[in-house]
């Protein structure tokens, strides 16, 4: 009988490896999985590589890895943390900065067994052509650019080629989740959290309310459990709206 | 003994409230329409009462309402800048990667975006200042799949310099991609790739626009 619910989160996070890929869900603290991030943090996970939306406003998920030097690179739209541009600019944390259409579409696309697509976002822009800095050495200069994506004329117009991304683990927060795995989402808390589950080769889900089996009506199961290896319960209280009156300033660097 | 020339007293327009309202007055009823941040967050309070203008966030809501009240935000429910919001009667809600569908298939009407720098031929740059902090956003799918993208910004930056300029000297959002752009000053179209001054400002003269403006530019003024 399939149950993926587990009583104890670190020993589900503890299954992934210092220097993991890890696609994680989210679009600020709305929807973002900090038990499973803290987890991370407590079993002294190192070198990881996070995909993600944003790093965040302050040190509480992902930027609580960033602050504690648990990041190798970062792969995001709107990183925006200040502490996490100091990182970059110092050499310490790689950043491979995409539009967010594409970090949703490759996320997405690498669940779906598409390897690559052509998209017009981003094409005649550094983003593509191999002039963003992907890392810097520690005296400022570059020490590396996200290298130049390939292009093509489709009816006319310039695409770029982007490739799926598959990540060793994803990491899901959902409002409700049953025993077998299915997922559902609450408003806008479900951003980029069904494409971090497909994404995943091992995909963990905290849920907010563990449901029995039939609850979740199957049309209302927004991510199938077959995406979802181990079902966690969400732990403390919903994250606070982000404040970006409270944020650390944005400063010239 | 000679004296200074005194510097040309500025040229006083639209204020960032009036930019918004101007540009309000071309949306029409039935535009699906995703708002920037800066001027573009003030265009909502303009919409007039007899067009239904449908608002989209980047992060899946179709049919932003008013802000939350205090004590009734929902931290489930937030707009791109992760504010608390409402929803309006009728509307969706979807993952981030069928926003983009929405947004990179061209279902939206308009974008209305702050901007940098906007080229003589429409390139839009909005995403980076080389040197400071970078972070894009959904700013090049949105240039990329929305058919009107128009641009609300003040005429020049905070040091006077021109930002309506022959090329972008900063990084590019998108090639060709902007339609229209409203500042203080003066409204512009973008057609075939070239640049019209279609409207000045109240109290704002063609000579005004021409000497804040380094990019060519042909008018079409009314009347």
């Amino acid at each position: 009988m399939i149950d993926k619910f587990r009583e104890d989160v670190l020993s589900v996070v503890d299954a992934v490896p210092s220097g993991a890929s890890i696609a994680v869900g989210g679009f600020g603290s709305s929807g973002r999985p900090d038990a499973l991030l803290d987890a991370l943090c407590e079993l002294d996970k190192r070198d990881l590589h996070v995909i993600v939306n944003n790093v965040g406003h302050d040190f509480t998920g992902v930027g609580r890895l960033l602050h504690e030097g648990r990041l190798r690179r970062v792969t995001a739209s709107f990183p925006i943390l200040q502490e996490f541009y100091d990182e970059y600019f110092a050499g310490r944390v790689e950043l491979e900065l995409i539009p967010q259409g594409t970090l949703a579409e490759r996320l997405r696309a690498g669940g779906a067994g598409i390897p690559a697509f052509f998209t017009p976002s981003g094409a005649g822009t550094m983003l593509s052509d191999g002039s963003f800095t992907l890392r810097y050495a520690p005296d400022g200069g570059v020490a590396e650019h996200v290298p130049a994506k390939e292009t093509r004329l489709i009816n006319g117009r310039e695409h770029v080629l982007e490739e799926g991304i598959v990540a060793d683990f994803g990491f899901v927060k959902a409002h409700k989740g049953d025993r077998k795995g299915n997922l559902r989402f609450r408003l806008s808390a479900r951003n980029f959290n069904p494409m971090a589950g497909m994404s995943g080769r091992t995909t963990f889900a905290e849920v907010e309310h563990l449901v029995e089996a039939d609850e979740l009506h199957p049309d209302d199961v927004h991510l199938p459990g077959v995406f979802v290896d181990d079902v966690v319960l969400s732990t403390g209280k919903a994250p606070a709206i982000d404040d970006p009156a409270a944020a650390p300033t944005r400063k010239a660097s | 003994m000679t004296g200074t020339i005194p510097a040309p007293a500025p040229v006083v327009g639209r204020t960032r409230e009036g930019i918004a309202q101007r540009l309000a007055e071309d949306l029409q009823d039935g535009y699906v329409v995703n708002l920037g941040v800066g001027i573009p967050l003030l265009v909502p309070r303009f919409l007039p009462a007899d067009k239904e203008v449908v608002l989209h966030a980047e992060n899946g809501v179709l049919g932003i309402g008013a802000e939350a009240a205090p004590g009734q935000e929902d931290p489930d429910l937030t707009d791109a800048g992760k504010q608390p919001i409402t929803l309006i009667s009728g509307a969706a809600i979807t993952d981030s990667a069928l926003s983009f569908a929405i947004i990179r298939g061209g279902h939206l009407d308009c974008t209305i975006l702050g901007a940098l720098q906007v080229s003589a031929s429409g390139d839009l740059a909005n995403w980076y200042v080389p040197g400071k902090n970078p972070a894009v956003g959904g700013a090049m799918d949105l240039v990329a799949g929305t058919p009107q993208v128009w641009v609300a910004m003040e005429h020049v930056d905070r040091t006077g310099r021109p930002k309506i300029v022959p090329e972008c000297t900063m990084p590019l959002t998108g090639k060709g991609v902007v339609t229209r752009v409203y500042t203080d000053l003066a409204v512009f179209h973008v057609v075939d790739g070239a640049l019209r001054l279609v409207e000045c400002a109240p109290g704002v003269t063609p000579e005004d626009v021409r000497a804040n403006t380094t990019a060519p530019y042909t008018e079409h003024l009314a009347g």
